[in-house]
Parts: C-alpha cells; structure tokens; sequence
C-alpha cells in the first residue's frame, strides 16, 4: 500500500506494548499498595444466603447483611426469607447464636372483596388503585377499604402476592420476604409487616359506626364493642369506631374474641389462613355486589 | 415607525395571550345567556369543615343546638384557615366524618335546615369599612369566611397579604372563565357589576395596590363592555381582554397575556409584583364586607348533557349534589359527575358529598357523550402534541414514561413534576388516550407520603 511503510506499523506495534507494560506495572503496584483485607467468611456466609437482596433484614441486601452478620451487629434468624436450616447452618459456621427472629408477613387489614363490600360508582380508567385513589378514592363505598385494582401484585418483585376471585390480594407466607414495597405502593395504607405470631388480626380499618359501616361493607368492623367488653387485660380495644389490639399483650390473644365478632372483621389466623366466627353470617355469595 | 402606532396593530390583530395552551369546544351556549336562579333550600346542609387550603375550622357549634342563617359555625383555627358560617336556619343534626368530593372522610357539620323559616340572614357583624386599616380590612375579609371561589379555595386574606419583604404594583382580577361548560362567573359580572367593582376597590386597599386589570376571555365581550362602561370613572381600574384559550385562567398565564411578566419557578405572583383574585371571589367581596355577612351561598354552573334544566344557580354552601341534581333534573343511567369543569374537576363517586366554597360547577355527561372517545389507551407514540400543548412547558410525555415505569423520585428531580399544575391540555390532545394528569397526580401523591 502507498504510504504505509513498516516501520509504522512496528512503532505502532512497540508503542502500544511499552503502554500495556507500563499501565500493567502500575496495575501490579496498585494491587499491592492499595491491597484490602476482606473477611473470606463474608463469601461463605453469602452462598448461604436467599440472594433476593430483599432489605427485609434492614440492610441494603444480602451481602451487607452477611457483613454485619460478621461483626455480630444482626442474627443469622433476622434473615426472615432464609430457611430456619440455613440460619442454624451459619449460626454453626460463625460460632454464634442463630437468634430468635419472629417472621415478618405482610397483611392486608380488609377483607371487603367485591362479594361483600359495596360500590359507590363504576371506576372505568387506568387499571391501578394508584390512579384510581385520586379520582374520587375509587370505586369503593369505604373510605378505607381496598381499591382492588392489584397495584400490590405488581409490585412484588416476589411474585407474593395474587388477586383472588373477589378482587383482595392474597399474600403467599412461604414467598413473602415482608420487603416493605406493597406497603408503600398502597393508597389505602392497607398493608402492614406483621411477626406471624400475632395470630388475632383485625381486617378492617372502616372508621364508621354501626349499621353505617355494614353498609359500605358486610365484613366491616361496626365498633359493636363485643370483642373489647371481655377482652383480657385491655388486649382489644375500640378506638374511632374501630377494634385495635394491643400486641404487647399477644400472649393474651385467643380466638374468643374471633368467635365474638358478628361481622367476621376480626379472624383468627392459622398459617396465615383466615378463620372466622360462627357468630359472623356466613357470606356465600360468589359475585360482585351491584351499585347501590 | 412610532411605538404607539406598534401596539395599536399588534392590538388590532391579536389578543394578548400566552404560549402553548389548547382550544377546547366551549360548550358555553346552553348557560351562557341564563340568568343566576336561586335553588331551594336542601333539606339537610353537609358543611365539611375542611373546605378551603389550610387548617380545618374548629366547630363552635354542639349537636342539637340551633343555629340562624348567616351565624358562624365554626371559627378559623389559626391564619391559615377561615371560619364556616351557617348557610341555613336550621338545628346541627350532629358533627361527624362525611364524604368528600377526593373520596375521603372529613369531619363535617351536618344541619337539618327548617323548612318553615323564612331564611333571612340574621346574623351579622357590622363594620364601618371606611375607618379600617389595612390589616383589619384583611382580618374582616378571613371573618367573611372568603377563600379563592374559582376552584382553589385559598384563604383570601392570605392571598391579598402581600409579604413583608415584596412589593406589589398590580392587582388582577381573573374573569377568563377558560374551563369549558362554566359560565358562573360570566354571570357574575354581567349581574353583579357594582358587587365586583366594590370588591375590587376593597381588595385594592387591602393589598395596597394602585393599579387593578381586569382580564376576561374575548368569548365574553359583553362582559368587557359592560364593565368597560361602569368603569369609565375610575382610571386606576382597567378591563383587557384576551385570547380566547386554555388555561388562560391560571394565575401565571393570566399575568404572562396581562403584563408579560413570569412567575418563577416555585414562586408565588407576589414576587413579580402581582396579586391575582377571581371575579365571583371579589364580588361576594364587595357583597358581603359592607354588609358584614359571611360567606354563605355561592352560584355555580349546572350543565352537561345529562341536566335536563341547566342554568346558573346561587346554592347554600353544604347542598348535596344529589339535591341540586333533583332540582335542576337530570337523566338517569350511568352519567359521569364532575364538580367544576371538564379540563380539571374531580369526578365526583357519590350524589351525597355536598357543593363547597371551591365548587364551580356540576357537570353531568351522560353515557353516549362519555362514550363516543374511545377509553383505550395506546402507547406513547412520541409525537410531541402534549409538549406543545404544556402551559408550563414541561415534557409531559417523558413525565408520563417515567410514571409507568415507577420512577417517581425522578419525575420530581429531572423532570419537574411539581411544576405541572394539573392543567390536562396534555391528557386532551394525547392521540393514545394516555391519561397523563392522573399518572402525575398519582405520582405525586406517592412522592408527598414519602415527604411525609
């Protein structure tokens, strides 16, 4: 070729050789100088851990976690997604105590699907309880109660959660990592992390009284003050027209006041199965209430 | 070529206006040449005690007790707030959380007004309005109960208290009217001319400004000469109308066609030297201050294809629109109800939540016109129409990528979300049908509970 001698091509050649050497030489000192000791367990620990990078555990994800684990900062058992095995195996591994961590869910507080709870209007626009709070607080009569449209399924990156035929989001215990995202993503503020061990469980969050309440929804908590009045100790208390329960007092809790409630809004929950009373009227019906 | 001989061509052949902004299909005919009605008393007033911007008014009043038409029902809790004032006679049924038009349960009076009563007002505080100073004007004007009457609901004192550290030359008062359907404050001006003009004046004095321009849509030219004609007199109070386009009746377009000045971002009107007030807010001004009547009634626009008499009504504050809907007649099956206008009224989910002080009109569409522009939505097609279409010139097609793919915090930091003022020129001309407004609205309710 014309112009292009040799000796251009063995410069190029020579010139990019002495560059990798030097830059390969200051990589080599680099790597000595700049040299930082890692635990070798951190590795270890990790393999053992979910990988979900949840944040469940309050770290940014599982490696963090697995550092902190290290410094004995948190409990192998705070890890709520692993198996109660896995936490033992590195409990062994790091000498330590596994720790006594109560999994955390999530739980929706209402039970009011589309077989019970009443519409005030037809909701027909973007398919997202987001989008649908702002346009008059959906469809929904309560104020409170699911909007149904699946925002929360959507968020999980889980795959935790699916709508059931009522249109109520479902929480699968055994997937949920209890991250916190349905519980930000909920206009209603619905959901909430609860330790499995808090069996006695309100469903509802409708502030009205009475017949008032029964109207919007037939599961609705009416503040009928039959679950409080023999309550031990004050474990259930009516608050603005609605049931609360003092978890600081959960090893009171039995499903007598489940058994009590002649709406259903309180349950008693077996793996995260709702139960309810005989008291509460049995609902059969399988399809949407229609507009009222 | 002279200066003056410039802007006389430049008037001859456009309004003043602003730039971007849409033409919706007015729709103002059906209403427009019907004069303000008064509506029957409803049997029973819901009075959200929350009916303005700021902290709720505290409750004065206790269940049972019987309270005349024009007494305060509850008082202002603290500056930002404004009391209630009994729109009936009537007895308080009893204080609890009612229905609102955002779907929420808020604490409200709820009164069963008597029938037999001849409804006068019998209550009032009398002042002598030529002895007070500046801020017992402003003090008189929060007594009134008065907030913003075109839809936001902001205390007037508040708005007509210009901060220490501004000045402000220009007051301007906003009778563009540019939703589609409305035609209340139209009505106002034509019927209640001496009413705005005293409100004017007074509002004047309380920001202790000089200069007073009245902006009005050119749809409404007779609007303008009549006000032009009974102004003549005063010369420190001008009338200019302008282009006829959406939403020339946002404050800080109507100051950009007016005085071509710009509110910055983030700022208030007071910092370029403007305080903006609408007409009906100013006339119930100059109606109730020498009177010394609080605010009680308000006239709105019940209209839409679904009302059978559609007209401009004064209604007492509290009526349902459930009533207001028997009155005025309307037909049955599913109808889409609005409270204020087409472009940035809420759908309303229930005939029981009751007309405000920030409710400008009703608007029932009925099914043929709900159903004849398609609900499906398409994807973005990039095509631009809703950034030419943005008043506050934002990119709302990448504001509306960024909602659906979840990225909220962005949408506030890059793309300027809490600019948007929910105007909904970009969800009218998206030819995908993306309702834009809503994802933003939506988005912006995440991003102030996690403010929170």
């Amino acid at each position: 070729m014309p112009g292009i001698e040799l000796s251009h091509i063995l410069i190029a050649i020579g010139f990019m050789t002495a560059l990798g050497l030097m830059l390969s030489g200051i990589l080599a000192v680099a790597n000595r100088k700049l040299w930082v000791y890692e635990d070798p367990r951190i590795d270890e620990i990790e393999e053992l851990l979910p990988s979900t990078n949840c944040g469940a555990c309050g770290t940014a994800g599982c490696r963090p976690f697995a550092e902190a684990l290290i410094r004995g900062e948190l409990k192998p058992a705070q890890c709520t997604v692993n198996s109660r095995d896995a936490a033992e195996e590195i409990a062994d591994y790091l000498g330590v105590d596994a720790g006594d961590v109560v999994k955390k869910v999530a739980r929706l507080a209402c039970a009011g699907g589309a077989h019970v709870a009443r519409n005030k209007a037809h909701y027909d626009g973007l398919e997202s309880c987001r989008a649908a709070a702002v346009v008059s607080g959906g469809p929904k009569r309560c104020a409170w109660g699911c909007i149904g449209l699946a925002d929360c399924a959507e968020v999980c990156d889980q795959q935790a959660i699916h709508m059931n035929q009522f249109g109520l989001p479902v929480v699968d215990p055994a997937k949920c990592t209890a991250c916190n995202d349905c519980v930000e993503i909920c206009p209603k503020g619905l959901f909430s992390l609860q330790p499995v061990d808090r069996q006695l469980w309100v469903a509802c969050k409708n502030l009205l009284h009475g017949d008032e309440a029964e109207n919007d929804c037939e599961v609705a908590c009416t503040a009928c003050e039959k679950c409080a009045v023999d309550a031990p100790d004050g474990l259930i208390q009516i608050r603005n027209n609605l049931a609360v329960i003092d978890y600081s007092k959960n090893h009171l809790a039995s499903p007598t006041a489940m058994a009590r409630c002649p709406t259903g809004a309180i349950v008693w929950l077996e793996q995260e199965q709702p139960i309810r009373g005989k008291e509460a009227k049995r609902v059969i019906r399988k399809q949407a209430l229609p507009i009222r | 070529m002279a200066d003056w001989c410039r802007v006389n061509i430049m008037k001859l052949f456009r309004r003043r206006s602003f730039s971007h902004g849409v033409h919706p299909p007015a729709h103002k005919d059906g209403t427009a040449q019907i004069p303000i009605r008064r509506l029957p008393f409803a049997p029973q007033l819901i009075l959200p005690l929350g009916q303005h911007i700021g902290a709720p008014a505290q409750a004065l009043v206790k269940k049972g007790q019987d309270v005349v038409r024009g007494q305060p029902l509850a008082a202002a809790a603290g500056a930002m707030s404004v009391p209630l004032h009994a729109p009936a006679t009537g007895r308080i049924r009893e204080i609890k959380s009612m229905l609102t038009s955002r779907g929420s349960r808020e604490p409200a009076i709820v009164l069963d007004v008597y029938e037999a009563s001849t409804q006068e007002v019998l209550w009032r505080e009398k002042r002598n309005l030529e002895e007070l100073d500046q801020d017992q004007l402003l003090q008189a004007i929060q007594d009134a109960g008065l907030v913003g009457l075109g839809g936001a609901a902001f205390p007037s004192h508040i708005k007509l208290r210009v901060p220490e550290d501004k000045k402000v030359d220009t007051l301007i008062i906003n009778g563009c009217e540019c939703e589609p359907y409305l035609t209340c404050d139209h009505r106002i001006m034509l019927e209640y001319p001496d009413d705005l003009i005293r409100g004017i004046q007074l509002a004047m004095r309380a920001s202790g400004t000089r200069r007073a321009i009245i902006g009005i849509e050119d749809n409404k030219m007779d609007a303008v000469k009549l006000l032009a004609e009974r102004l003549r007199k005063a010369s420190d109070i001008q009338v200019e109308a302008v282009e006829t386009k959406y939403p020339q009746g946002s404050e800080k377009m109507l100051i950009k066609s007016l005085l071509n000045r710009e509110v910055p971002a983030g700022g208030i009107p007071a910092d370029i030297g403007v305080v903006v007030n609408n007409v009906g807010t100013l006339a119930a001004l100059g109606r109730l201050l020498p009177r010394g009547e609080g605010l009680m009634e308000r006239v709105i626009t019940v209209t839409g294809s679904g009302v059978r008499r559609q007209g401009n009504y004064l209604v007492p504050l509290g009526t349902p629109i459930g009533f207001i809907l028997e009155q005025a007649g309307y037909e049955g099956g599913p109808n889409e109800f609005i409270l204020g206008g087409p472009m940035m009224g809420p759908a309303v989910s229930s005939l029981e939540v009751p007309i405000t002080k920030g409710s400008s009109g009703l608007l029932v569409l009925n099914e043929p016109s709900i159903r004849a522009e398609s609900r499906h939505r398409w994807p973005c097609i990039k095509c631009g129409r809703c950034v030419s279409a943005c008043p506050m010139h934002l990119n709302p097609a990448l504001l509306g990528q960024l909602a659906l793919a979840g990225e909220y915090e962005e949408m506030a930091h890059d793309a300027h979300l809490n600019h948007c003022f929910e105007c909904g020129c970009c969800s009218y001309v998206c030819p995908s049908n993306i309702p834009l407004v809503q994802l933003f609205r939506a988005a912006k309710a995440i991003n102030r509970e996690k403010a929170a």
